[in-house]
C-alpha cells in the first residue's frame, strides 16, 4: 500500500471539484441543504447514503441536468452558479450509469466512438475503421481490458460492459470519473477487476466519485467516504476512519441491528422441502445439479454471475424447461411444466428482475398481488375489487408498503416498495418454499433489514427459503447454510461454523474450502 | 366511461350533427337502419379483433376468414342443403377452430402472430377462391330461410336485428374483458407477458383463447355479412376488412403493444368508421376517396390523443409545482 504517498498527492494539489453550500428544493422537497464537498485529483472519493438521501440530485447537478437553487461548484478553478451538460462534459466529468448506455448490437469500438467515429473523406463518410481500432487500443489497455475491441458487446460480461464505459469516459479526456452503483450486479470477481481499474485511474491522476450500496467495496477503494443523510452532508470519514460501522451509522443515523436479528434462526431447521435430484438447466444442460433446502432454514445459494444459480431457480420455478433430473416437494415429485404448477404448489420465486418480470408496473399494488391468485378474489370467474383491496391491504401492513393507497400504480413506487409489493403477492398465499433471486439488489439499507427480517420469520414459520445473492456479506449475514455453485454445479455446502469470505470465495472459482 | 372514450363519442356526434346539418337525409330512418346495420357488422368483427389486439397480437386473416366462412355456410345451406341451425354450429367451430391453431402457432410454436395471421389471409382467400372455382356463391331463385334472414337481416322495431346482436354480445364482452378473471389476465398478458407467466398465468392458454374469441366472434361475423350481401364472390368478399377491424380499436384507444383499450373504445371506432363511410355517400364526395378520408381520420385521432397526453402531462407537472406538492422525485 502506497497510501501515504498518494495522500500527500492528494492534499496537496488543489481541489478539482468543489461544491459549496449547494441547495436543490423540488416541490415539497429539499433534496439537497447546504451540502459542501471537495474532490482532489486523483483522490477515490466513496459517496454513500440511503435512497433518497440525495445522491442522485447530486450526479444530476454534476451532470448539468439540474441547476442548484443556490450555491456554488468550482471545477477545475472555474466558479459557476449551475452546470451545463456541456460544461459538465467539457470540464471532463464523465460518468458511468448504474444501467449501461451500450449498444448491444454494436462492437466494443463503435460504442466508445458512438458519434465520434473517426472518418474517411469523400462523399460517403465513411467509418474509418483502422483509425478507430488505433485509437480505441490504448483505451482498453488503461481499463485493463481482456476483451478485444471487434467484440460485441453483447457477448461481454457485466463487468466487462462497465469497463467499455469507463473506455469511454476516458476517451473523452475524464478528469473525474462518476460510478453510479457499478458493482450493484456484479459478481465477486468481476468486482475485484473494477475495483482494480479504479485503483489504475485514481494512479493516472483522474479523481472518482464510487457510489455504492456495497460498503465493504467502499472500504476497499476510497480515500475519503462522504455521507448524505436527507440531503445534507451527514460526516465525512478519512481514510484511517473508514469501516462499516461508521458508515451506517452516519448513513442512517443509527446502528443497524437487523441483519443481526436476521442471522438468529429461532428453531432448528426440519425436513427437506424442496429437493433437486440431476435437475440440469439450460445453462449447463451437461451438469446435475442435487439440492435439497430444508423447512425453516434460509439456505444462501452464492456463485459468479454465470455459474447457473439463475437458470436453476429458473428451473425450480417452472419457468425454465428441465433437461433432465427430478424436483420433490416434501418428498412427492412435482410435474413443473411452467410457473403455474410451482404457484399451484407452493412454490414462489421473487425474480432477479424486479421491473421486468417481478410485477406489473402499469397495475395497481392490488392487481399486483392479487394477481397469482385471482381465482380466489373472485365470485362466478368475476373479480371482486373489494376482495382484491382486502388483501393486499393486509400485505400493505403487514411489509410496511409505503404507498397513498394499494390503488397506487406500483410503477411510482421506490425500488424496496416494489420488492415489497412482489414479496406481498407471494405471503398472500403461504408459501411452502420461497425462492429470492438477489432480493435485496439497488435496495437502500432500511429496505434490506425489513427484508431481512422477512425472510426470517418467514423461516421461523417452516417456510424453505433459497436466497441466490452476490452480496457476500448478505449470503454471510443471513443463510444458515450457504451452497456455492460453480459452472453449472454445487461446488459445496457450507455449515455455519464454516462460513467466510474466503471460503465461499474459493468454492466459487471451483476449489476446495480450509 | 373512460375521458378517451367520452371524448370519441363527442367527435361522433359533432360529425353527426354537421353532416345532419349539410345533408339532413343523414336522420331518414332507411339511413340511420342502414348504417346502423352495417356497425353491428363491423362491430362483431371488431370486438374478437380487440381481444387479439389487447394481447399485443393481431389478427389478419379476419376478412378472409369472413370470405371462406361466408362462402361454405352459403354453401352448406343453398347448395348442401343443411339445416341452418346445423350449418350455423358447424360455422362457429371452424371459425373457433381457425382461431385456435392460430393460437397454437403463436403460443407453442412461437411464432409472431403478424407473419401467422398473413399466412392465414393468403391461405384462406385461396381455399375460399378454389372452392368455389372463383365462381359466386348464392342463393338459388325462390330459396329463402325467414328464420334466419329475420335473426341476420331483419329489423325488431325499426332497428336492424344484426345491431341488436352486437349489443348483447358488447355487454357481455364487456363483462369479460372489464370484470373477470380471464379479462385481468388478458390485461396483464397485454402490459407484461414475462411477469404474468411469473405470477403463474398460464400465458399460452389465455392468449390462445383470446385467438378463438377472435375466430367466434369473426365466424358470426361472416354469416351476417353473408346474409347481408347473400351471395358471395370470394375473390373480393371481405377485403380489407381485417384493417377495418383494427382500424376501430385503434381510434377506440388500443395500443397495438397491448394492454391498452376497452370494450366501449371499440364500439364507438367502429361507429365513428361507419359514420365516415355514411359522409362520404351523402356529402357527395367521390367514394374513390373513401379509404384517403378513414385513413386521414385515424391519424388526426391517433395524433390528437397522443398530443392531448402530452399537454395533460405537462399540465399536471405545472400544477404540482405550483401547489407545491411533492410531484417530482426527491433523489
Amino acid at each position: 500500500m502506497n497510501y501515504s504517498d498518494t495522500s500527500i498527492v492528494a492534499s496537496t494539489a488543489a481541489p478539482f471539484l468543489s461544491l459549496e453550500s449547494v441547495r436543490k428544493t423540488y416541490p415539497g422537497v429539499v433534496a439537497l441543504d447546504g451540502f459542501s464537498m471537495e474532490v482532489r485529483p486523483g483522490e477515490v472519493i466513496g459517496l454513500v447514503g440511503e435512497n433518497g438521501a440525495g445522491k442522485s440530485t447530486l450526479m444530476k447537478i454534476l451532470g448539468g441536468v439540474t441547476r442548484p437553487d443556490t450555491g456554488t461548484i468550482t471545477v477545475d478553478g472555474v466558479t459557476h452558479d449551475g452546470l451545463t451538460v456541456e460544461a459538465s462534459l467539457g470540464s471532463g466529468i464523465a460518468f458511468v450509469h448504474q444501467e449501461l448506455n451500450l449498444f448491444e448490437n454494436l462492437d466494443v469500438a463503435a460504442n466508445i466512438f458512438f458519434g465520434r467515429e473517426p472518418l474517411r473523406g469523400g462523399p460517403l463518410k465513411l467509418v474509418d475503421r483502422a483509425k478507430l481500432r488505433i485509437m480505441v487500443a490504448p483505451l482498453l489497455k488503461r481499463v485493463g481490458a481482456n476483451f478485444s475491441a471487434a467484440a460485441p458487446v453483447a457477448s461481454l460480461s457485466l463487468a466487462q460492459q462497465q469497463m467499455v464505459e469507463i473506455a469511454k469516459a476516458l476517451s473523452i479526456k475524464a478528469r473525474l470519473v462518476i460510478l453510479d452503483e457499478p458493482t450493484s450486479s456484479l459478481p465477486l470477481a468481476e468486482t475485484d477487476k473494477l475495483l482494480d481499474v479504479i485503483k489504475a485511474l485514481k494512479a493516472e491522476g483522474i479523481s472518482v466519485i464510487f457510489i455504492s450500496h456495497r460498503l465493504h467495496e467502499v472500504e476497499r477503494v476510497a480515500d475519503r467516504v462522504v455521507v448524505l443523510r436527507d440531503g445534507m452532508l451527514a460526516g465525512t470519514l478519512p481514510k484511517s476512519a473508514i469501516n462499516h460501522d461508521q458508515m451506517v451509522k452516519l448513513m442512517i443515523g443509527r446502528m443497524l441491528k437487523e441483519r443481526e436479528k436476521a442471522a438468529e434462526s429461532a428453531r432448528a431447521p426440519g425436513g427437506v422441502a424442496l429437493s433437486a435430484k440431476a435437475v440440469r438447466t439450460s445453462a449447463y444442460p451437461d451438469r446435475p445439479v442435487d439440492l435439497d433446502v430444508r423447512h425453516g432454514e434460509i439456505l444462501g445459494l452464492a456463485g459468479l454471475v454465470g455459474s447457473g444459480r439463475t437458470e436453476l431457480a429458473r428451473v425450480l420455478f417452472g419457468i425454465d424447461e428441465r433437461f433432465g433430473g427430478s424436483v420433490l416437494l416434501d418428498g412427492k415429485q412435482l410435474a413443473l411444466g411452467s410457473a403455474a404448477d410451482a404457484v399451484a404448489s407452493g412454490i414462489f420465486l421473487v425474480p432477479e428482475d424486479r421491473k421486468l418480470t417481478g410485477i406489473l408496473l402499469d397495475l395497481s399494488i392490488a392487481q399486483n398481488i392479487s394477481l397469482p391468485n385471482l381465482p380466489a378474489h373472485a365470485k362466478r370467474s368475476l373479480v371482486s375489487a373489494s376482495a382484491e383491496v382486502a388483501t393486499a391491504e393486509k400485505q400493505k401492513a403487514n411489509l410496511g408498503i409505503k404507498a397513498p393507497s394499494v390503488a397506487t400504480r406500483t410503477g411510482t413506487l421506490s425500488g424496496g416498495n416494489q420488492q415489497k409489493v412482489v414479496l406481498g403477492k407471494w405471503l398472500a398465499m403461504n408459501p411452502k418454499v420461497m425462492i429470492l433471486d438477489e432480493p435485496t439488489r439497488g435496495i437502500d439499507i432500511g429496505a434490506k433489514a425489513e427484508i431481512y427480517g422477512l425472510m426470517r420469520a418467514l423461516a421461523d414459520a417452516g417456510v424453505a427459503v433459497l436466497m441466490i445473492s452476490s452480496d457476500m456479506e448478505e449470503v454471510i449475514g443471513v443463510s444458515d447454510r450457504i451452497a456455492v455453485m460453480h459452472e453449472g454445479q454445487i461446488s459445496g455446502i457450507l455449515d455455519k461454523d464454516d462460513f467466510s469470505q474466503e471460503n465461499v470465495l474459493l468454492l466459487a472459482v471451483g476449489k476446495k474450502p480450509n | 366511461m373512460s375521458k378517451k372514450d367520452l371524448g370519441l363519442l363527442i367527435l361522433i356526434l359533432v360529425v353527426g350533427t354537421v353532416v345532419a346539418i349539410i345533408n339532413p337525409r343523414f336522420l331518414l330512418p332507411i339511413n340511420l337502419a342502414n348504417t346502423s346495420n352495417l356497425i353491428g357488422l363491423f362491430g362483431i368483427l371488431s370486438i374478437g379483433q380487440a381481444f387479439v389486439i389487447i394481447t399485443g397480437g393481431i389478427e389478419l386473416s379476419v376478412g378472409s376468414v369472413v370470405a371462406l366462412l361466408g362462402t361454405l355456410f352459403i354453401d352448406f345451406i343453398a347448395v348442401r342443403g343443411m339445416d341452418w341451425p346445423l350449418a350455423f354450429v358447424l360455422i362457429i367451430a371452424l371459425g373457433a377452430v381457425i382461431g385456435l391453431v392460430h393460437g397454437w402457432l403463436i403460443t407453442r410454436l412461437k411464432l409472431q402472430p403478424f407473419v401467422v395471421t398473413l399466412c392465414g389471409l393468403l391461405i384462406y382467400r385461396g381455399v375460399a377462391r378454389f372452392y368455389t372455382a372463383d365462381g359466386t356463391a348464392g342463393f338459388g331463385f325462390g330459396q329463402n330461410f325467414p328464420d334466419l334472414e329475420f335473426l341476420t337481416a331483419g329489423r325488431s322495431y325499426g332497428v336492424p336485428n344484426s345491431f341488436i346482436a352486437l349489443i348483447v354480445i358488447s355487454i357481455v364482452m364487456w363483462v369479460v374483458l372489464h370484470r373477470s378473471v380471464f379479462g385481468r389476465y388478458l390485461y396483464a398478458i397485454g402490459k407484461n407477458e414475462e411477469a404474468a407467466k411469473y405470477s403463474g398465468i398460464r400465458t399460452g392458454r389465455v392468449v390462445m383463447a383470446a385467438y378463438v374469441i377472435c375466430g367466434v366472434l369473426t365466424a358470426l361475423s361472416a354469416i351476417y355479412f353473408a346474409m347481408y350481401t347473400r351471395s358471395i364472390s370470394p375473390a373480393s368478399h371481405g377485403q380489407f376488412y381485417e384493417l377495418y377491424a383494427i382500424a376501430a380499436a385503434v381510434l377506440g384507444g388500443f395500443s397495438l403493444r397491448g394492454g391498452e383499450g376497452s370494450l366501449v373504445g371499440v364500439i364507438l371506432g367502429t361507429v365513428l368508421l361507419q359514420e365516415l363511410q355514411n359522409l362520404v355517400n351523402l356529402l357527395g364526395i367521390p367514394s374513390s376517396l373513401n379509404f384517403a378520408v378513414m385513413g386521414g381520420v385515424i391519424l388526426i385521432g391517433v395524433l390528437v390523443d397522443q398530443q392531448w397526453g402530452v399537454f395533460r402531462a405537462r399540465r399536471q407537472m405545472l400544477e404540482a409545482t405550483r401547489k407545491g406538492v411533492a410531484g417530482a422525485p426527491a433523489e
